[in-house]
This record gives structure tokens, C-alpha cells and sequence, in this order.
């Protein structure tokens, strides 16, 4: 046998993966499910956070600021581990999937929270002044003027956050959840082979490799000549 | 002077500790083209600021076309589409054509179709001369355009007085022209004007009337020619004399 054909026997095992890719089918599936409801819900919450911090009412910035510092700095796996191990303890069960949803949901909601706040702070004071003298409110200025220019500021920051943490989900395999990397490595202890595990690398390169295509597309879309 | 479009009495603005207007007057009549002259950190452009509350005065009145500005219950979004406001660096809304910046607060505020204010916006971008630009954005217009644009997203609206804040300060000396020529179009189709500004040519053949202001206060005011030949304050004929000099 060849180094190549050893190489290949190990990590591309054709048996091996054909007895494996309904497994890893299915992770995928659990992938994308937690996913995308990551991404909604946590670009959503950080968005929300990011409005109501505009509007300056100190005790709820303080509050606001608190808590994204601390989703910020805590290890995404020690959040799932509290809400997964901790939650028990005051009569809620989450599943494993309901906890990495929730503990990766809030990580991006932190970290987008700091990225459209960065955003709608980095537009011109003249931009709020100019659209307020011609009688716009408040809330309309910051969505027709100053959103759609913090937008644009925010995309290449937020698909790296989002694809980073959507990448997290791969902590769901510590409390049970069966995405793409629990299968693929269950499926390596009880083949003896790494095979799956590089099947879980494909699916993840299938997964985001589009994402970050369409974020690149978004950012050109959003471009305007200066 | 028949009853004011603008009455501003006894402003006086604190930033922090700073008091950086010390009870201002200003009356301004129906179609009356008023120039604001003075030193840079005279107050000039926070006065002006203060006529339509981009600034919250700290004491005073303000009543603009019978408006009481400092009213909280006045309905500040609505009083401010009577007041026109043009800015230093013009401000035009960077994401939006010309059209789109001058139709934004037409459809948001004054309430009209997508129609209607296209044809109202087409309508003031005409009267600036850039009917042609409409579809440009703000980075495909010179500073002369931009500023002009800036002016028709005012007038588009119908105020009742404009507000100019030194409107050629950031333009190339051979733009400077094309806005004046808007300004002096605006002045003829007698519109209310209250202007902070250095153009010193400009004044002496438009205005009204001349107001000089020093350290937070207006040090004297009248005619133009007064104003530039013959002074009665020491601190005005320091101030021309510094600025005719260039």
C-alpha cells in the first residue's frame, strides 16, 4: 500500500463514508435549523439593542453596555454550559438545542449590538441635523437617513461575527446536539476512521462558503459612489 | 418694523460653562435678507441654530411665522418644515440621488405620494439650476451642486425663512458664484433670509441688513453700507478692516 493509498484509506474511506453520510446528512440539517435561528434572533436582538441605545437613556445604556461586555468576554461554551447545567436548578429543562440556540443567539446579539452601534455612531452629526431641520422625527431620521449609511459600514464586520459564531454551533456537540461535528465525530470513534470527520469539514465548506459569496455580493450592492 | 417673522429675545446659550450667547435679540422681517457677520466663536452659528431648536437655548424666546419654538408643546417636526436650514458641509443625505434628498421629507413629513413630491422635487431642483442632476448622487456632484441641492431639499418645502450657515465656507472660490446666484434668485422671489456669512460682496448688494455680533453678543446693526463704511463701534471697524484686507 502506498503512502497515498494509506492517506486516502484514512481520511476518504469510501465505505466508511457511505455508511456514515445519512449521519452527517442529518447534522447538516440540525446545523442549518441552528443556524439560522442564531443569526435571525441574535442579529435581531443586537439591532434592537443598538436602536434603543440610540435614543440615550443613561440607566439603560449602562444596562445595555453591561451585558454586551459580558456575552463579549465569556466563552461561548462556558454561556451554553450555565444555561444547559444551570437552568435545571430554577425548573427550566432547556434541551442541548435550545441552549446552544439561546447561548450563541446572545453571544451575536453582543457582538452585532457593538457592531450597529459603531455603525450609527460613525454617520455625521450633519446627517441628523440636516434631515431634523427639514421636520423629519427622531425615528425617521435614523431609519430613511442614518440606518441605511450604518448598514453599509456594518456588513464586512457582521458576516465575519456571524459566520464565526454560526461556526460555534459545533459547542452544541457538549450537550448533546447532534450537528454536523457531534455526527462526524461519534461517527469516527465508532469507525476507527477520521473519513467522517473530513465529511463534516465538506459540509461545513458547503455551508459558508455561499454565505460569505452572497456577503460580498450584499457589501457591492450597498456600496454608492462617494 | 411691521410685526416679525422671526422674534428672538433675550437668547442666552451655555455650553457647559461656557456662555456662548449673552441675551441676543433678533427680529427679522417679512422678506428682509439679514447677514450675520462677526469673528469665528461670536455665536453667530449657534444663534442661528437656536431659531429652529438644533440647539435648545438655555433662556430666551423664540417665535418663528407665529410659532412659539420653545414650546414643548409645539409640534417641533411640523414648525420645522416652515424654516429652511443650509449647512457649512451641506449635508446631502450620501445613499440618495438629488431627488431623493429633496423628496425624503416631502413623502415623510409634508405627507405627499412618491409622485407628488417628485414633481415638487424635480420642481425646486429647477430653480436651483440642476434639473439635469436629479439621478446624480451627492459624490457625482461638485461642492457648488451639492450645495445647491442642499438648497432646493429646503425650499422644496415652501419655509417661511431660510437659514444659511456660512453656505459657501467649504467651496472652491470658482464655485462660490453659482451658490450666491441661487441665493440672490431666492432674495428676489422674496424670501426671508438670515444669512452667516463672509461673503462681504454678497452683503453689500443683497442684504438687508448687516448684524455684527462679538463674544456672544450683537455689538451693532443697520444697513450695509453703514455697517462696512462707517462703523460706530471700534470692535466692527477691526473686524471689517481684518476681513476687507483679503
Amino acid at each position: 500500500m502506498s503512502n497515498w493509498d494509506r492517506f486516502t484509506d484514512t481520511f476518504f474511506n469510501a465505505k466508511v463514508m457511505l455508511k456514515y453520510l445519512p449521519d452527517i446528512l442529518s447534522g447538516v440539517v440540525v446545523t442549518i435549523e441552528l443556524a439560522l435561528l442564531i443569526v435571525v434572533t441574535g442579529i435581531a436582538a443586537g439591532l434592537a439593542l443598538a436602536l434603543l441605545r440610540s435614543l440615550a437613556i443613561r440607566p439603560l445604556n449602562w444596562l445595555i453596555i453591561f451585558v454586551v461586555d459580558l456575552f463579549r468576554s465569556l466563552p461561548p461554551l462556558v454561556v451554553i454550559v450555565l444555561i444547559y447545567f444551570g437552568l435545571p436548578s430554577v425548573d427550566l429543562t432547556p434541551s442541548g438545542f435550545v441552549s446552544t440556540w439561546l447561548s450563541l443567539a446572545f453571544v451575536l446579539m453582543a457582538f452585532s449590538e457593538e457592531i450597529f452601534w459603531a455603525g450609527i455612531t460613525s454617520v455625521a452629526k450633519g446627517q441628523w441635523e440636516a434631515a431634523r431641520s427639514t421636520g423629519l422625527s427622531f425615528g425617521q431620521t435614523l431609519m430613511n437617513v442614518v440606518l441605511p449609511q450604518a448598514f453599509r459600514l456594518t456588513i464586512p464586520p457582521l458576516t465575519n461575527r456571524t459566520i464565526a459564531i454560526t461556526k460555534g454551533t459545533a459547542l452544541g456537540t457538549v450537550v448533546a446536539v447532534t450537528e454536523i461535528l457531534g455526527q462526524a465525530s461519534s461517527a469516527m470513534s465508532n469507525s476507527y476512521n477520521p473519513s467522517p470527520l473530513m465529511m463534516g469539514a465538506a459540509a461545513y465548506i458547503v455551508l459558508f462558503l455561499p454565505v460569505v459569496v452572497a456577503a460580498r455580493w450584499v457589501e457591492t450592492k450597498f456600496a454608492w459612489k462617494r | 418694523m411691521n410685526k416679525p417673522i422671526v422674534d428672538a429675545r433675550g437668547i442666552h446659550k451655555y455650553f457647559g460653562a461656557l456662555h456662548v450667547l449673552k441675551g441676543v435679540d433678533l427680529r427679522v422681517a417679512e422678506r428682509e435678507l439679514v447677514f450675520v457677520i462677526g469673528p469665528s466663536g461670536s455665536g453667530k452659528s449657534t444663534l442661528l441654530r437656536c431659531l429652529n431648536r438644533l440647539e435648545e437655548p438655555s433662556s430666551g424666546s423664540v417665535v418663528v411665522d407665529g410659532i412659539d419654538m420653545l414650546d414643548p408643546r409645539t409640534d417641533i417636526n411640523h414648525a420645522r418644515q416652515r424654516i429652511g436650514m443650509v449647512f457649512q458641509s451641506f449635508n446631502l443625505y450620501p445613499h440618495m440621488t438629488a431627488l431623493g434628498n429633496v423628496t425624503l421629507a416631502l413623502r415623510k413629513v409634508a405627507g405627499k405620494s412618491r409622485a407628488g413630491a417628485e414633481a415638487l422635487g424635480q420642481a425646486a431642483l429647477e430653480r436651483v439650476g440642476l434639473a439635469d442632476r436629479a439621478g446624480h448622487t451627492p459624490g457625482q456632484l461638485s461642492g457648488g451642486q451639492q450645495q445647491r441641492v442642499a438648497i432646493a431639499r429646503s425650499i422644496a418645502l415652501e419655509p417661511r425663512v431660510m437659514l444659511f450657515d456660512e453656505p459657501t465656507s467649504a467651496l472652491d472660490p470658482e464655485l462660490v458664484g453659482s451658490v450666491l446666484e441661487v441665493m440672490r434668485s431666492l432674495r428676489e422671489s422674496g424670501m426671508t433670509m438670515i444669512v452667516v456669512s463672509h461673503e462681504m460682496g454678497f452683503a453689500r448688494n443683497a442684504a438687508d441688513r448687516v448684524v455684527f455680533m462679538d463674544e456672544g453678543a450683537i455689538v451693532e446693526q443697520g444697513p450695509p453700507a453703514a455697517i462696512f463704511e462707517n462703523p460706530a463701534h471700534e470692535r466692527t471697524r477691526a473686524f471689517i478692516g481684518q476681513i476687507q484686507r483679503h
